[in-house]
């Protein structure tokens, strides 16, 4: 940004045509250019393998990637999933409070978009339902041997290339709508972080805890 | 074109559901759900250790549905690569070797490793349990369809929602982003709706 500024004030008719032969460049570049095919380097992408393996056999040994369990949190039944999840949630929020403030980690966050992550968890929940797996499960319940899972790779591989396909009439409706950035709820309520957390933490533990009352009559 | 994604969205949300509970056999009720090996609570704890772990050491967070659509336009960058660098959202977001699906690859595997340590809990099986009392033994062609569909639904779903039960559910619910809060609940709304129509009605 500086240095054409910089260029215009010295030279006149220079910057436009490095500008131009720049703009030009980039448009072959981005035509032509072959598309890396990794998209971390290799020490990383093994550190994501050895920790899928872990988040796998969690998952299989928490009994979720069992068909029956994860049917039956879609029934109101069972709530191993429930358990599981809110677990996870607490335990993540007070670490990633904690160590976010140490300057440890820095956020990883999704853009909150109202429209996308609305109509889109609702269609993402009726193929939840479908399949009875969703897509962290199935690779559990593929690993485990559940051969129906494998059935659900297959359509999931498929349901992202109709996806892409459609991008070319999908963008600028619903997956625009709303759009808020990288928003969290200390934000949207304009509390500090660590007042939210503190309120946050024990409610969700409460939750947990009537569950296990309920479960218990 | 909006008119065909809709009819198409109403025959899977409502119409495929209630066709598959048509001539169904009723549940026990209560059903006699498994017990997981180990408890919820410790496996929770050791998965919100684990996304912090990934946040810390790999400054990347825990998904799972990516994976999919890494691996679906990997395949196609092989079979028809001009046709795939034409589509918007590929060029957007390069379909690579990727970190999530090394976790997806990955979990795989260590599902595997759990379910043959200890009590040996590897199935084998096409048609699971809640299923088979559904459906019964002869559901082979129907299993396939409805699990292709819902597989081919969801993902759909959760490029648009920007996630899946791990990315949005796990991930992003503890980073407590508002968006992966919505998501969620709305990945239970459709899926209770979806599960109440085919098992319950």
């Amino acid at each position: 940004m500086s240095s054409p500024n910089h260029m215009t004030s010295v030279q006149g008719p220079e910057p436009a045509s490095a500008r131009e032969s720049e703009q030009s460049h980039h448009d072959q570049t981005s035509e032509t250019e072959p598309w890396p095919w990794r998209e971390a380097s290799a020490s990383q992408l093994a550190m994501g393998l050895v920790f899928g393996v872990v988040f796998g056999f969690l998952l299989q040994k928490g009994g979720v990637a069992k068909f029956d369990i994860l049917i039956g949190v879609l029934l109101l039944e069972n709530f191993v999933v429930v358990k599981v999840m809110l677990t996870a949630i607490v335990v993540g929020m007070i670490g990633v409070y904690v160590l976010q403030r140490a300057g440890i980690i820095e956020p990883q966050l999704s853009d909150t978009i109202y429209g996308a992550n609305t109509i889109g968890g609702l269609i993402f929940g009726v193929g939840f339902g479908l399949l009875a797996y969703c897509p962290g499960t199935t690779a559990a319940a593929a690993g485990q041997g559940n051969l129906d899972a494998w059935v659900g790779i297959a359509g999931m591989v498929f349901g992202s290339y109709l996806f892409a396909l459609t991008s070319k009439f999908s963008s600028g409706t619903v997956s625009k709508w709303g759009d808020r950035g990288k928003l969290t709820w200390p934000e949207l309520l304009n509390v500090p972080k660590g007042v939210f957390v503190a309120i946050a933490a024990p409610v969700l533990v409460g939750v947990l805890v009537i569950l296990e009352i309920l479960a218990t009559q | 074109m909006k008119n065909m994604i809709s009819t198409l969205l109403f025959i899977t949300s409502v119409a495929l559901p209630l066709q598959v509970a048509q001539a169904a056999e009723e549940l026990p009720s209560p059903y006699p759900y498994p017990q997981p090996t180990w408890s919820p609570y410790l496996v929770g704890a050791l998965i919100g250790v684990l996304v912090l772990l990934t946040l810390s050491l790999a400054n990347k967070k825990i998904g799972a549905s990516s994976a999919y659509s890494d691996l679906a336009g990997l395949l196609g960058r092989v079979i028809a690569p001009r046709h795939i660098r034409s589509l918007p959202y590929w060029q957007d977001k390069k379909p690579m070797i990727s970190w999530t699906l090394l976790i997806v690859l990955g979990a795989i595997g260590g599902s595997w490793l759990a379910a043959s340590t200890g009590t040996n809990e590897l199935t084998g099986t096409y048609l699971q349990d809640m299923w088979l009392a559904r459906f019964g033994p002869d559901s082979f062609g129907l299993r396939t369809i409805v699990a292709f569909v819902g597989g081919t639904v969801m993902a759909y779903g959760a490029r648009l929602a920007g996630g899946c039960t791990s990315g949005h559910g796990i991930s992003g619910t503890l980073q407590l982003a508002v968006g992966s809060w919505i998501a969620v609940v709305c990945f239970f709304i459709g899926g209770i709706a979806t599960a109440m129509l085919m098992y319950r009605l």
